[in-house]
Order: C-alpha cells, then sequence, then structure tokens
C-alpha cells in the first residue's frame, strides 16, 4: 500500500509540475532568476520569524548594506533593503554643494544676530514668579490645562492621536494573529526537536543541505563574492576536518560499531559512510571557476525551449493550505527515498555548513519543490539528452568540483527517478490505475468531481507534449486516455450507479470542450497561409488555446450545481424546540425529534438539464406567459392533450391561405344582414309547454341543443 | 382508420344521413331530380350555401381521404378508381375527364404544413372526443393540403455555385461571379471605399431594400442600396457602436458613445433614450416590436418601440456585454459571455431562460439560423461550433480556425459567414434546415480591412460586410430566400403600402411577455394550474357537502385521472338536479353513495352518474 502511495503521490507531484510550467511563456533563465529573488526573500523573512523565536534577539533590525540589491540603470527599487523608496531622497544630491556653503553661513551670522528687541520671549512669561502664580502655574499642571496655547488641552491632543475603534480592532487582530502564528511555530519547533527518529533527521538534515546548495547555487549566480565567502566556510570545515578527525571511526559511537560491524551488515554500512563523509570533508575544494559557471550558463542556453506560464494563482488554488502542502511532499519524499536506496547511501556534501541553520523550512521546502519541479520538467521534455548530462556529470567529478556537481547529479537523479515513475506509470497504466482505483473508493463525491478537470487537463498537456516531439514514443498520451477509459469503467462498475452517473457528465463536459476539432488548414487559398508558416509559433497557440481558460468547466460546474440546489424542494422543520422536553439556550432538540417533525419535500420531476452537463435549462415558469395559456378543459375532452390536439393548427391567416383562413374563422351562424331573427317558442320545437328553466335552456343556444336534452326535454315534457 | 366508419354510425347518426342526402341534390347532373327532393326537405338556402362551400371537405368523412389527397406513388391510380366509382363517368359534351378530380400534391410539401404532433401518445378517449380529433386532423389535413397547392406560386428556385468536375468553389473569386452573372446582379457587388471614419457596423432593413451603416468615428448614412440612392448621411459627431433599422426603413436606431438614439431616414434625431446608456449592441425583435440594447454595464434592456417604454432591464451579471444575436424563431435573444457561456434570454423572465457552455475561452461572437435550430459559436479558442438548438444544446460540428472567427451571420438559406480578421469565409449546408458542414468553405473573400460587421442581406444573394476600409457588398449565390412573401415583407412596396404593413403588423404585435424557449408551449394547455383548479374546485364541492358524505370525496382518495373523468360528470350531476324537480333523488342519491364507496373507490362516480341517469328515467 505505501508503494502504491508513494507512486500516486509521485504522480501527483508531476501532474502539478506540468500545470505549473507547460504554459510558461518567458525564456528560463528569467524565470528561474524571479523565483531566486522571491524565493530569496520569502528565505529571508521565515529566517527573521525563526530567529524572533528564541525571544534574546527578537527585534533584530535588517542589516542595511547595500541601496538595493538589485541595482539597475533603469528603473529603482528598494528591495531587500526593508525600506520604502522616498521620492525626496532621490531628488536630494548625494553631498550638499560646496557653494552654498558661503551664503549659509552669512544667513547663519544674520540669524544668530538680534537686532530688534522683541517684546517678552515665552518662557519668561511662563516663569512664575509670586507665590500666588506658582500656585496658580501649579494647578494649572496639575491638571494638564494649556498654558500658552488654549487651542486643545493635552487630554483632547491625546484622544485625537488615539487610533479610531476599527483601527484598533484590527491591530489587535493583527497582533493576535501573530501571535498565534508564533505559538504554532514555537510548537512545532518543539514537537521537530523531540522527534528521535534517526531517519527523519538524516532526511532533514540532507534536506537542508540540498537547500543549502541551491542557495549556494542562487548566490553563485547573484553574489559571486559571497559564494567564495561560502566557500571559504567549506574550508574551514575542512580544516576542523582534518583536526579533529571527527569523522575518521574514532568516536565512541564509531568504535561501538566496530564491535558491531563483523556481524551487522548496518553497522558496516554506518562506518563506512562515516569514513566517506570524512573523505569528502576532507577533499580539498577549489572556488568555482569562471569555466564552470560558463559551463552551467550553456547548459541552461542549451534547453529547449518551453513554454511556461507562471501560474501561481492555481498553485495557490491547489494548495491553500502549506502545511498540507508539505505533508505531502515529505511524503514523496520518502517515497522517492525508498524507491532508490543507492541515493541514500550516496554522500551528501556540504553537510557541515548547513548544520548551523536551524528552524523548520516550509517555506524554503516549497520553493524547493517548485523549483524541482519546474527543473524536472525541463529534464522531461529533452528526455533523449538526458543521458549526457550524466556523462558529463563524471567528467566534472573528475574535475574536482565535487560539491556543486554532486549535488547537480543528485537533483537530476531525483528528477531521472520521478520522471522514469512517471514513465513506467504511464506505460504500464494498468498497474497504477488499479492503485488508483483503490483511492477514489473511500472519496467522496466532491473531490472527484474537482479531480476530474484536471485530470483531463494533464492529459491534454501530455497530448501537447506528444505533439511536440518531446516524447519520443507517440503512444504515450493515448495509452494515458485509454488508461483514464480502463479505471474510469472498473470504477464506475464498482461505484454507486449514482456516482457513475456524475461521473459520466463530467466526461462529456470534458469531451464536448476538448475533443479536437479538424483544424482549417485548406481555408481560403489566397488567404491565409502565411499564418501557418511558423511551426513553433503555431504550437505555442495552441498551448495557449488550451489552457485559454482553465477554470471555466470548474465555475460552470459550480454553477450548475447551485442551480440544481436552489431548484430543488426544501424541506420543512417543524420541530419546536423546548416543546415536550427542556429547553433553553445551548439545548437542542433531539435528533429523533428532529426527524419526527422534518417534513421531507417530495422529489421534484427530474431536471430537463440532468443529463446535458454543458446546459443550464431554467425551471421556473414563466408567469405572464402562462396567463395566456388555456387553464380549463372545455367540455368533451378529458385529458389535456386530446384538447391540445385540436387546436395544434394555427388559424391566422398568416399561416394558412385565404381560402383556409376564411373557412376556419367562418362564424359557426351566418345571418343575412337586417334578417330578423324572432325568439324561438317551444311550440316551434314541436312542444306544448314546458317548465320555465326549460326554456331559458333552450333559447341561449337552441342550435346547440344536443341529443341528449332533447332527449330529456322530452321526457320531462311527457312527464 | 377503421374507426371513423363506425364513428359515423355511433355519433351523429343524423348528420351523416343528412349529407348523404344532400349529397345526391348537389350532382350536377341529378340536378333536377334533386331538387324536387330538396323542396320536400326544409333546409334553409343558407344551408346549402354552407354546404357548397365544404364541399371539397366531403370525400374526407370517408376513410380513404388521405391517399386520395396525397400523392403517394403507389396510391396515385388508386384514387381515380374511387372517383370513378360512386359517380358515372360521363360529362355534358360526353367527352371523358382524364385528369378528374384535384391535382395530386407531394406528400413532402403536405408534411412541411402539417402541425399537429403525432408523437404523443393520447390516453383511450371515447367516442366524443375521438370524433372531436378526427375533425381536427381532417381539418389540418385539408388545410395544409391547401398551402401545399399554393406552393405552386412560388415561382423562384434557390440554386448554388456548383464548381466544375470538383473545382473548388472556394477559388471562385467575386470578379468570376460579377462576370459570370448578368448586369442587374453585378450591380450588387459593390464597394465603398470609406477609409475616413473607421470599421463600419451595418444593417439590411427586413424587406432588404434598404442599407444603413454606422463607421465608428460617427458617420452614419442609409440608402435604398439597390438603387444606391442615399436617403441620408450624417455625422452624429460621437463614437457609433452598432446601428439597426427599426420596424421599417423609416427609422434608424443608432447606439452612440453615450446613448441611444434614434432618427428617421432624413437624418433628423426622433428620440435620445437616456435610459439606454453606453450601449454596445443592438438587436430588433420585429414582431414584438422590441428593440433589444446590451450594454458595457451589463444590462439586457428591452425597449418597446410601439409604445416607447422599456419592457424589461435585466442584468446579465456577466460583465460587459458585447456579443448578442437574436433568434428568429422564438424572439430570444443570445448573449455571448467571456466565461464562454451563451445564455438565452427573455423579457419575461429576470434570469437567462438557459446557459450554455459552449467554448474553454470567452465567446467571440454567436449567430443564429433563421429556423432556429442552429446556433454558430466562435471563441477565444479559435474554435467555430455548432450547436443544436432544439432541446439538447449539444454541438453538432466543431472546426479550429487559424485566427478564430470574431464575426458570425447565418443567411436565410442557412449559409454561415465567418469573418476571420480580414476575411470571411462562407459555408454552406445540404438544405434549408441542415447546419452547414464546415468541411470546405463554399466562397472565400478578402476585403481591404478588418470586418466589423456581417449580415447577409435578406431575399438578396448578398453579404453585406462591414470592415475598417468601408463596405463590401458580396455576391452569394443561393443565400437568400428567392421567394418573398408581398403582405409581410415586400421589396418592392410603396409608401402607402409600407403604411398600410405597418398599421397591420401593430395590430398583430406580439406582447413581449410571450417569448419563451419554445413557442409552440404556448399552445398547450398549462396542467399545473389545470390540475390546481379542480383540486380547488373538487375541494370547494366537498366542503358543501355533509360529512357523511365527505369522507370519501377528498381530493387525496382517488388519484387524479380519475379525478379529471369525474369533474364532467359531477358538473353533469348539478346541471341535472337543478333541471329536475325537487324529489327525493338527491337524498336518495346520498344515501347510495357511501356504500358503494367502501366496496370500489375509483368507480364510484361513473356510477353515480349512471344512476343520476336512470333516475331521470
Amino acid at each position: 500500500m505505501s508503494s502504491s502511495r508513494a507512486a500516486e503521490s509521485l504522480l501527483a507531484l508531476n501532474q502539478q509540475e506540468e500545470l505549473e510550467d507547460l504554459p510558461r511563456e518567458y525564456p528560463l533563465s528569467t524565470s528561474e532568476d524571479e523565483g531566486d529573488s522571491d524565493g530569496e526573500r520569502k528565505h529571508q523573512k521565515l529566517l527573521e520569524a525563526i530567529s524572533s523565536l528564541d525571544g534574546k534577539n527578537r527585534w533584530k533590525l535588517a542589516e542595511r548594506s547595500e541601496a538595493s540589491l538589485k541595482v539597475s540603470e533603469f528603473s529603482v527599487s528598494s528591495e531587500g533593503s526593508g525600506e520604502k523608496l522616498v521620492l525626496s531622497d532621490l531628488l536630494e544630491p548625494v553631498k550638499t554643494s560646496s557653494s552654498l556653503a558661503a551664503v549659509k553661513k552669512q544667513l547663519n551670522r544674520v540669524k544668530s544676530k538680534k537686532t530688534v528687541e522683541l517684546p517678552l520671549h515665552r518662557e519668561e512669561i511662563e516663569r512664575a514668579r509670586t507665590p500666588l502664580e506658582q500656585e496658580i502655574f501649579n494647578l494649572l499642571h496639575k491638571n494638564k490645562q494649556p498654558v500658552t496655547d488654549p487651542l486643545l488641552t493635552p487630554m483632547e491632543k491625546a484622544s485625537l492621536k488615539a487610533m479610531s475603534l476599527e483601527e484598533v480592532k484590527m491591530r489587535r487582530a493583527e497582533l493576535q494573529r501573530a501571535r498565534a502564528l508564533q505559538s504554532y511555530y514555537e510548537a512545532r519547533a518543539r514537537r521537530e526537536k523531540k522527534i528521535k527518529s534517526k531517519k527523519y533527521h538524516k532526511l532533514l538534515k540532507k534536506g537542508k543541505a540540498k537547500q543549502a546548495l541551491k542557495e549556494f547555487e542562487k548566490l553563485r549566480k547573484v553574489n559571486p563574492a559571497a559564494a567564495l565567502e561560502e566557500l571559504e566556510k567549506l574550508e574551514k570545515a575542512r580544516m576542523m576536518e582534518r583536526m579533529s578527525l571527527k569523522h575518521q571511526n574514532s568516536g565512541k559511537w564509531a568504535k561501538s560499531k566496530a564491535v558491531m560491524a563483523k556481524y551487522d551488515l548496518e553497522a558496516r554500512q554506518a562506518m563506512q559512510e562515516q569514513l566517506a563523509r570524512n573523505k569528502e570533508l576532507m577533499q580539498k575544494i577549489q572556488a568555482a571557476s569562471e569555466s564552470a559557471e560558463e559551463e552551467g550558463g550553456a547548459e541552461e542556453e542549451g534547453e529547449p525551449f518551453v513554454p511556461d506560464v507562471v501560474n501561481e494563482v492555481q498553485v495557490k488554488a491547489d494548495t491553500p493550505n502549506p502545511w498540507m502542502f508539505r505533508n505531502h511532499s515529505g511524503d514523496t519524499k520518502e517515497a522517492e527515498v525508498q524507491g532508490d536506496p543507492e541515493e541514500l547511501a550516496e554522500p551528501a556534501a556540504q553537510e557541515a555548513p548547513e548544520s548551523e541553520e536551524e528552524g523548520p523550512v516550509v517555506a524554503e521546502e516549497i520553493l524547493l519543490k517548485e523549483f524541482k519541479e519546474r527543473r524536472s520538467l525541463r529534464q522531461k521534455s529533452r528526455l533523449n539528452q538526458i543521458a549526457k548530462p550524466v556523462g558529463s556529470q563524471e567528467a566534472k567529478d573528475l574535475s574536482s568540483q565535487e560539491v556543486l556537481s554532486e549535488l547537480r547529479a543528485l537533483s537530476q537523479k531525483l528528477n531521472r527517478e520521478s520522471h522514469q515513475s512517471r514513465k513506467q506509470e504511464l506505460s504500464s497504466t494498468r498497474t497504477v490505475l488499479a492503485v488508483q482505483r483503490e483511492e477514489p473508493a473511500g472519496e467522496e463525491e466532491e473531490p472527484l468531481l474537482l479531480q476530474r478537470p484536471e485530470r483531463a487537463r494533464t492529459l491534454d498537456e501530455l497530448e501537447e507534449l506528444g505533439k511536440k516531439g518531446c516524447f519520443q514514443n507517440k503512444e504515450l498520451p493515448r495509452v494515458a486516455v485509454e488508461g483514464q477509459q480502463l479505471e474510469r469503467n472498473p470504477s464506475n462498475h464498482l461505484g454507486v450507479p449514482k456516482e457513475k452517473k456524475r461521473k459520466e457528465q463530467m466526461i462529456d463536459l470534458q469531451n464536448l470542450l476538448t475533443t479536437k476539432s479538424p483544424s482549417m488548414k485548406s481555408l481560403a487559398v489566397p488567404t491565409t497561409v502565411e499564418e501557418l508558416e511558423d511551426e513553433e509559433r503555431d504550437q505555442r497557440q495552441m498551448i495557449k488555446e488550451a489552457f485559454a481558460g482553465d477554470d471555466v468547466i470548474r465555475d460552470f460546474l459550480k454553477e450548475k450545481r447551485e442551480a440544481v440546489e436552489a431548484s430543488k424542494p426544501k424541506d420543512v422543520d417543524l420541530t419546536l424546540p423546548g416543546w415536550g422536553e427542556w429547553g433553553g439556550v445551548g439545548l437542542k432538540p433531539s435528533a429523533k425529534k428532529r426527524r419526527r417533525f422534518l417534513v421531507k419535500a417530495p422529489e421534484g420531476p427530474p431536471r430537463k438539464d440532468k443529463n446535458l452537463p454543458n446546459v443550464i435549462l431554467n425551471e421556473k415558469r414563466n408567469i405572464h406567459a402562462v396567463a395566456h395559456q388555456v387553464r380549463m378543459l372545455p367540455y368533451p375532452f378529458t385529458h389535456h392533450q386530446q384538447f391540445e390536439r385540436t387546436i395544434q393548427t394555427p388559424i391566422g391567416s398568416t399561416w394558412n391561405t385565404q381560402r383556409s383562413f376564411q373557412k376556419l374563422t367562418m362564424p359557426k351562424v351566418v345571418t343575412k344582414p337586417g334578417h330578423i331573427i324572432k325568439p324561438i317558442k317551444a311550440e316551434d320545437v314541436g312542444y306544448r309547454s314546458s317548465s320555465r328553466s326549460d326554456l331559458s335552456v333552450v333559447q341561449r343556444n337552441p342550435k346547440r341543443l344536443s341529443i341528449r336534452h332533447k332527449k330529456q326535454l322530452k321526457k320531462i315534457s311527457v312527464d | 382508420m377503421e374507426t371513423v366508419p363506425k364513428l359515423g354510425n355511433n355519433v351523429p347518426p343524423k348528420k351523416d344521413k343528412l349529407q348523404g342526402k344532400k349529397k345526391k341534390p348537389r350532382r350536377y347532373w341529378e340536378e333536377e331530380t334533386t331538387q324536387t327532393a330538396a323542396g320536400a326537405s326544409p333546409g334553409p338556402p343558407r344551408k346549402r350555401k354552407r354546404n357548397r362551400e365544404l364541399r371539397p371537405q366531403k370525400p374526407k368523412n370517408t376513410h380513404s381521404t388521405k391517399k386520395s389527397r396525397i400523392s403517394k406513388k403507389p396510391q396515385v391510380p388508386k384514387k381515380p378508381r374511387e372517383r370513378r366509382s360512386p359517380g358515372p363517368q360521363r360529362s355534358l359534351s360526353g367527352a371523358q375527364d382524364p385528369f378528374t378530380g384535384p391535382a395530386p400534391v407531394p406528400v413532402e410539401v403536405v408534411q412541411k404544413f402539417c402541425r399537429i404532433d403525432k408523437s404523443k401518445k393520447l390516453p383511450r378517449s371515447e367516442t366524443k372526443i375521438r370524433s372531436r380529433l378526427e375533425a381536427a386532423e381532417a381539418q389540418e389535413e385539408e388545410i395544409s393540403v391547401k398551402a401545399a397547392r399554393s406552393e405552386l406560386l412560388l415561382a423562384e428556385e434557390p440554386g448554388f455555385l456548383e464548381g466544375e468536375d470538383g473545382e473548388d468553389t472556394a477559388k471562385i473569386c467575386q470578379a468570376d461571379i460579377v462576370e459570370a452573372v448578368d448586369i442587374a446582379s453585378a450591380a450588387k457587388h459593390f464597394d465603398l471605399n470609406l477609409r475616413q471614419f473607421g470599421p463600419y457596423r451595418l444593417n439590411y432593413s427586413r424587406t432588404g431594400r434598404h442599407l444603413a451603416f454606422g463607421g465608428r468615428r460617427g458617420h452614419v448614412a442609409a440608402l435604398d442600396w439597390v438603387t444606391k440612392k442615399l436617403m441620408c448621411e450624417i455625422n452624429v459627431m460621437e463614437a457609433v457602436r452598432d446601428i439597426r433599422f427599426l420596424h421599417s426603413e423609416a427609422l434608424l436606431a443608432v447606439a452612440q458613445n453615450r446613448w441611444l438614439h434614434i432618427y428617421d431616414n432624413q437624418g433628423i434625431e426622433l428620440h435620445c433614450i437616456r435610459r439606454c446608456d453606453r450601449i454596445t449592441q443592438l438587436e430588433f425583435l420585429p414582431f414584438h416590436f422590441l428593440l433589444a440594447t446590451a450594454s458595457e454595464t451589463g444590462f439586457l434592456t428591452y425597449l418597446d418601440v410601439s409604445v416607447g417604454k422599456i419592457v424589461a432591464a435585466l442584468n446579465a451579471r456577466a460583465g460587459r456585454l458585447n456579443i448578442m444575436t437574436q433568434n428568429p424563431y422564438n424572439a430570444v435573444i443570445h448573449l455571448g459571455h467571456s466565461n464562454g457561456t451563451v445564455s438565452l434570454w427573455s423579457p419575461a423572465m429576470k434570469e437567462p431562460l438557459a446557459k450554455i457552455l459552449c467554448h474553454r475561452g470567452g465567446v467571440r461572437a454567436v449567430a443564429v439560423d433563421s429556423t432556429g435550430t442552429h446556433m454558430a459559436t466562435s471563441g477565444l479558442d479559435h474554435q467555430l461550433k455548432i450547436f443544436d438548438l432544439r432541446g439538447t444544446f449539444q454541438p453538432l460540428s466543431a472546426r479550429t480556425l487559424p485566427q478564430g472567427a470574431g464575426h458570425l451571420a447565418f443567411s436565410q438559406r442557412g449559409l454561415l459567414a465567418a469573418g476571420m480578421g480580414d476575411v470571411v469565409n462562407i459555408w454552406a449546408g445540404q438544405g434549408k434546415a441542415s447546419p452547414p458542414s464546415l468541411e470546405q468553405p463554399y466562397l472565400t473573400h478578402r476585403l481591404s480591412g478588418h470586418v466589423h460587421g456581417l449580415q447577409f442581406c435578406p431575399f438578396e444573394d448578398v453579404l453585406g460586410v462591414g470592415h475598417s476600409g468601408g463596405i463590401t457588398s458580396m455576391l452569394v449565390p443561393g443565400a437568400a430566400e428567392p421567394n418573398f412573401d408581398g403582405l409581410e415583407s415586400n421589396p418592392y412596396r410603396s409608401r402607402k403600402q409600407r403604411q398600410e404593413w405597418e398599421v397591420k403588423a401593430l395590430l398583430e404585435k406580439v406582447p413581449a411577455e410571450l417569448i419563451c424557449l419554445d413557442p409552440r408551449a404556448l399552445a398547450e394547455v398549462d396542467v399545473i394550474s389545470l390540475e390546481q383548479e379542480e383540486k380547488e374546485r373538487l375541494e370547494r364541492l366537498v366542503r358543501s357537502r355533509p360529512p357523511r358524505a365527505r369522507a370519501f370525496l377528498t381530493p387525496t382518495s382517488c388519484p387524479h385521472h380519475v379525478l379529471r373523468s369525474a369533474v364532467p360528470c359531477l358538473g353533469s350531476l348539478f346541471q341535472v338536479s337543478l333541471l329536475s324537480p325537487p324529489s327525493g333523488l338527491r337524498s336518495r342519491h346520498q344515501a347510495s353513495l357511501p356504500a358503494k364507496a367502501k366496496a370500489e373507490g375509483p368507480q364510484l362516480y361513473s356510477k353515480s352518474g349512471e344512476e343520476e341517469e336512470e333516475g331521470h328515467g
């Protein structure tokens, strides 16, 4: 199970990578730089936060060495200095010009001279001379009454200065939040400190080492001098090692292990590891030469262009909680470790200098993750090139740049591994899917719904990639698709029918919007030939199209769900709290009672758009139109459909020929104008006499006397 | 079919007999004899007249009418035989008529005019109802046959451009077409070079005779484009977003930068409607006299131009609205949104009637064909899709265009034009109601500027394109309906005729609240209120009765169909009881009811009805 978990997490990771990196547009180097600076800032922040944990130097001021980390001739930024940039600062000359000094002096001289006797000085007024005055002043001072400036009392001033209620509230909330965060951090740090698992610590150290190396690399790019310093530190570590011989199996632990070594393989390994570590530390480190940097740069440049969009928002949306993200990544890391025991054995260089770093490194880890993903993607995109760098790595090893190169190799290996696992998964979808199948069983419907579009999207991406020819074997995406279907089917069989329906819906919608429609290559002959020239541009465009509105589907589904919810009949809760039992604040009626008094709304008719995933149909009645509709069935009809059939033929002249229109609208009775119609009498119909009520009926519509009526009339008359 | 004679025997036996009697006097060769017979019968003269009118209907009562009226190939010989059988084959001169009776009509044409939906299964009905249904069906058939006969008057036939042995019609350029056609048609292709006042929007009047166009930079003009006679030309000194003719060519709505203005055909400003501000798109619903406006502020406003009132202002809640079109079949307004959905609106509802997710990117253009069955949309994802609007709203076909279409228009006969940059592509389908196939373009044309407005001219094979370089009138063979309805939209009408038509159209104005997705639903019974009313009536009935009888009359005790059949019976019961003298009948009836109710629930009412009848006896 754990292995399957690992595979899943790997898959998830890869998907995430793709999501992030594929749509990127910028050339890679710049994006990385951006990431660097951003990461550094975050890191700085975090370090500050951590360092403030142990209350000694809580308010450490930001050290300011330069005006800005970024010096550019085009723009000014105060990034890194932690201060705001003020316009007046920029306008001021660096030094006060000396030409004005003489004038200033003159001015000062003039100022210092008292030419005119002023009335009395303020302070002299204020000074109390007589005892009475003194008393008065005392009183005034005691009550903080204004002596000179009668506009506002100090109290009033204070009240003016004071913050408004809202501000105070906000401030308080901020403080509270900060405190809470701090306490979390503290608790976390304490917890982590208590962890006794050696494996954990090992991993932690390793992570730190990696992180440090990353930083080092960054530093190398940004600030070579600082990097040199770092290297010096390394050198120092080497010296320490040489002096102390700490790792030469001479310690207490090492001795105990040596006893065990004969029988215990692990102990032997551990000893060897220590020795290897010693060796590393003892190795001499040369300053990173220019050539290496150049090489690195060339490598960067040599990489094929991968369009990728900074999808920051999406990343955030995917992992709103950094803690969860962290756990997740930890899992994947573990999985990786388990997957590759060699890597474990591989010595982590530069542990010593990094060991001084302390505290949780969540933010860094996240950044690192992002970084790795991006990098792995790059790697993936040049699958064929992977072998080559590995070869070059060894060469570099020879050129005694162990630290850097090893680090690179490590990360690459990681990436390669992840990629391989991915490939494996793709090619042998069955197995992985089997794993995946287990997962959704436990899950609810909700995550499934949310998950679906993403997965489909990644499929799309895969297709795009396949088109680009990054994957040599073009079947891969298709296999993936098939795999998905495979997975879908069994899960459908397993799952509840309701869920199945939902799923189908989703798939439909996906198909609907993502089906590849044939593109219009053979458009106008004289028209758009030049459009199709640049193939690369075309592909980029296609990718952009594919990601034009990723969240459109999700939004629509959400909207639809809301509409469905809104149209559902609501249950009526008739529970009276406190009726037949104790009531009051905090007391809730029992579940049984609630169940008893809950009037379940009858299930309405199924929605018309139930099977139309891309449609929301309004189920409300158009009341205004209803007012024009027939709402009574005329006499002989017993069912509305019967009646509807008789009125379906339109009778207006718009739809009919003139003759048929005339015929359709001909009145039942036609009389000549001027012809007198005498009221009918009973005698006319052949009856002698009858009751009044009968007559009235007859007179109302003599034409329409039905047979039955006549019969009745006859009977009555006979009676 | 077999039921028909039986029915005739059962229900109106007298009528049938009468008709049988009257049939004879009508034969002109038997005129003398029948007149003597008619003298005896007291039939009034007007009745006879009516019968004469109905004469063609008469054979309908015999069960073979359908076959005789509509010519299915095998049935054609059958019909004259039947004709021959009742009457002797003679004429006054003694010569035989080789084509007796009315000319046969092809079935497909008749089917086109049949409107009774026979797909729904009817519940079993009594003979009385059945006779009514029969009558309705007969009436429909007669009418549709008449309409089919009158198709003969539609003289013009539509046709398409066809390439010689597999030649691609898209390669035929406008110049070739112009060369090939007659002078009158060639004059319909023209270009107006108006580079100064920016991209143009254009609109043809409903008759297809007049053309109005407005340039982005304020140039507004209206002309009789066939004769090229200018009606008016003004510059409104303001940005013009859209322009549209109202019900006739005499009135012109212009969406300007700020407000909506209405001009007459002299270019005189008649109204400035300030309640419609920042309009981006205009649409006129001719049968409802509604001017629909979509605004930047996100409101869809319906203005009744006959009374000058705003009927409805609906907030679409989807930001700026700049894609709008109408469904000519049901007058529903389609709005395209930036989140890839198209929403369907009616002034009677505050919320959209339907929302369709069409594209992954924003929607760029929407068009609906004249039969209201297909909707074409194009989006930012460069796709062109055709949707089925008959209930399912699913895409029928899709195609990715290299540039994506910014403007779409359907012609009367279902051709689809798409403006992509400075190129116009036209796709054709198989027939009128079939969706255009997006495989091969039917025609293409490149313009001198980017397309800004597209509309097919009604009743002319012309596509008007407004672009940044002016106006282009393209020839598109087979685009328009070749036959116009002279009473409805007559391109050659005079001023007097127009005024006459205007009055008639106003009298026939359809209320705005009747706009709904399926206009045929208005001809249906409102089942919900029907049921509710029946329920209420029954309750009232129950309340008026003594509690003893109430026990079994509660509406919940019996299912609906029983109720429905029961209500008329009860009604008749009451009528009869009013008629009858106040005897002991009522009490007897009540006394008898409960015992039976216990025994058999649903049969109760019919039983009671019978009893009532018996009571009369």
